[in-house]
């Protein structure tokens, strides 16, 4: 198991962000991460990566215990992540975000060979010739597509994919998928959150599905899509109305 | 070093020395006095960039690493008749151990509230100063004049103070190159640009930061330790003057923040506006509020200064701008 997740509680106030959460991830696979909006799923790559400490639970990571570990420890461990909302270096050149994540990821490259990962890494998401711009000139799906180069830059041996997808039109989709496939085919192990259906259905090997910052479900892709408590999380109770009216006439 | 490998960083280099050691050839007095306020302003705002310019984080109290540097230094020469040279040396490394040790307790604060923390850091030093016995109290220090005869008299002593803050001066630009084009210096503008991103990707922040803070007050710690032997007296009052916090983040604004060059061209031209302003019968009073207005106009329309502009406006001398 790369990723033990085990009992994790996260509390905002008065608000339960996340309750008992427990999952294991196995190398090599693909996990998707499902969800109505607000039910949890960012927090709990929050509290993986480290950006939150949990109130209760623990996360091992590759045999060791990181459970409140600062971010960039963790980072620095081999577990890299793109966030939801894009976070670019605005003021720096395309090359120098990905240098970052090569500098400070798990290989923790001098300038000189982080150029050359970062040069690599481009290629893979198709940036090459963006490099030298600066990156606030990128449009979202560049940007998106950055945050992916300078995670994979830092080499990790699991990496945390909030919602790349997301604002894309169908060609880019599909290219991103076949991105993070070969990703994959190159031993990365992948826990993405995502929303459009068909792709997550598509790649993952397993799902889970949080609501409520509770794991309702949890299998393959088929199985979790025809489960009720999957299907009433997303459009509600199908029996709901059927129940209020037998009650209003009892 | 990937700094020695950019032609701009030579050029400041260079123009710097030039510039420097033309003063001593022409052996004029005024000049030097000139010469050694510009350098001084240089050191100051090239070293306060570190902090502003690559990390992002706008300080206020620059000048208390100065203030207490000095005091350090000033007092080893004063009180104990330390040599000029180690004294310096020990002047700079207590600015940098102090802020060490005060970065990693304000460095947590981020945006303006750190910046509140240095003007607080600033008036704390001085209040502590004011009633610090060994340091003079309220009336400082004073070296005797014949301490000035180790250095072959004072007219020497003040060409060699002048040597030595020329060499001060050329080193902080290089420190400074040396940061823009390292690893480090990476870290740090991904810290100023999005601190929690860079976090997220594996920059450690808290160790950056300090080490950052650390190495902008080195500079001023021994640029105070020879100004105030320079002047021969040392007082809180001259010591800690926060209005001069704010020229040198005017200087560092007006130059280009985050670029090597450009805090010397903004000590540059600031000098020689703050001087004209200064000494002119109209504006005597109100040099302060230039360096106000100014500093609002180029917020509002060279956020990146005239280095920054330049760039902007010629990419072709992108390579000699550094």
């Amino acid at each position: 198991m790369i990723l033990q997740v085990q009992n994790v509680t996260k509390r905002f106030g008065g608000l339960q962000a996340l309750t008992d959460v427990t999952f294991e991830l196995p190398e090599g696979q693909i996990l998707g991460l499902l969800g109505p909006n607000g039910a949890g799923k960012t927090t709990l790559f929050n509290v993986i990566n480290g950006v939150y400490a949990p109130e209760g639970g623990r996360i091992t990571f590759r045999g060791k215990e990181i459970t409140g570990w600062p971010p960039y420890r963790v980072a620095h461990s081999g577990l890299a992540r793109t966030h939801q909302v894009v976070r670019p270096l605005n003021e720096l050149t395309v090359r120098e975000n990905a240098m970052v994540g090569a500098c400070f990821g798990r290989e923790r490259h001098s300038l000189a060979s982080a150029a050359v990962v970062a040069d690599d890494v481009l290629a893979r998401v198709g940036l090459t010739e963006r490099a030298r711009q600066i990156t606030s000139s990128l449009n979202v799906a560049q940007k998106k597509r950055l945050e992916l180069a300078r995670a994979l830059a830092a080499r990790p041996y699991l990496l945390l994919l909030d919602e790349v997808l997301a604002g894309l039109n169908p060609t880019e989709i599909a290219l991103m998928v076949e991105t993070i496939r070969r990703i994959r085919d190159d031993g990365v192990t992948i826990l993405m959150i995502e929303h459009v259906m068909q792709a997550v259905m598509n790649v993952s090997d397993r799902v889970l599905v949080l609501d409520y910052g509770i794991l309702i479900a949890e299998g393959r892709p088929q199985e979790v899509a025809n489960d009720p408590k999957v299907v009433e999380a997303y459009l509600g109770d199908p029996k709901l109305a059927q129940k209020l009216l037998a009650e209003e006439a009892g | 070093m990937n700094a020695w490998r950019q032609p701009g960083c030579w050029l400041t280099w260079l123009g710097l020395l030039a510039g420097g050691l033309a003063v001593v050839v022409v052996r004029d007095n005024t000049v030097r006095e000139l010469a050694f306020t510009l350098l001084m302003f240089a050191a100051l705002a090239s070293s306060l960039n570190i902090m502003m310019g690559y990390t992002g984080y706008v300080n206020f109290g620059h000048i208390v690493f100065f203030g207490l540097g000095g005091y350090t230094g000033f007092y080893l020469i004063s009180q104990h008749g330390w040599s000029l040279y180690p004294a310096v040396l020990v002047g700079g490394l207590a600015a940098a151990a102090l802020a060490g040790f005060l970065g990693s307790a304000i460095l947590r604060l981020r945006g303006a509230y750190f910046a509140l923390a240095t003007i607080g850091i600033n008036e704390a030093a001085r209040a502590f100063v004011n009633n610090f016995t060994p340091f003079g109290g309220p009336t400082g220090m004073f070296v005797n004049f014949s301490a000035y005869a180790e250095y072959g008299g004072a007219a020497q002593a003040l060409w060699l103070t002048y040597a030595l803050l020329l060499a001060i001066t050329i080193l902080t630009l290089i420190l400074s190159g040396m940061v823009k084009y390292s690893r480090f210096g990476l870290g740090l503008m991904g810290i100023r640009e999005d601190e929690d991103a860079a976090v997220v990707m594996g920059v450690s922040a808290p160790r950056f930061k300090t080490a950052a803070y650390a190495l902008s007050a080195l500079a001023p710690g021994m640029v105070g330790t020879l100004y105030f032997f320079k002047n021969g007296n040392v007082e809180p009052g001259d010591a800690f003057r926060l209005n001069m916090s704010i020229e040198m983040l005017v200087m560092v604004m007006l130059g280009g923040q985050g670029t090597v060059l450009g805090p010397v061209l903004g000590a540059v031209t600031y000098e020689r506006l703050r001087g004209y302003l200064l000494t002119s019968p109209l504006f005597k009073n109100l040099h302060l509020a230039f360096a106000g207005l100014a500093l609002l106009l180029i917020v509002l329309f060279v956020p990146t200064g005239v280095v920054g502009w330049l760039r902007a406006r010629f990419p072709r001398l992108r390579r000699l701008l550094a």
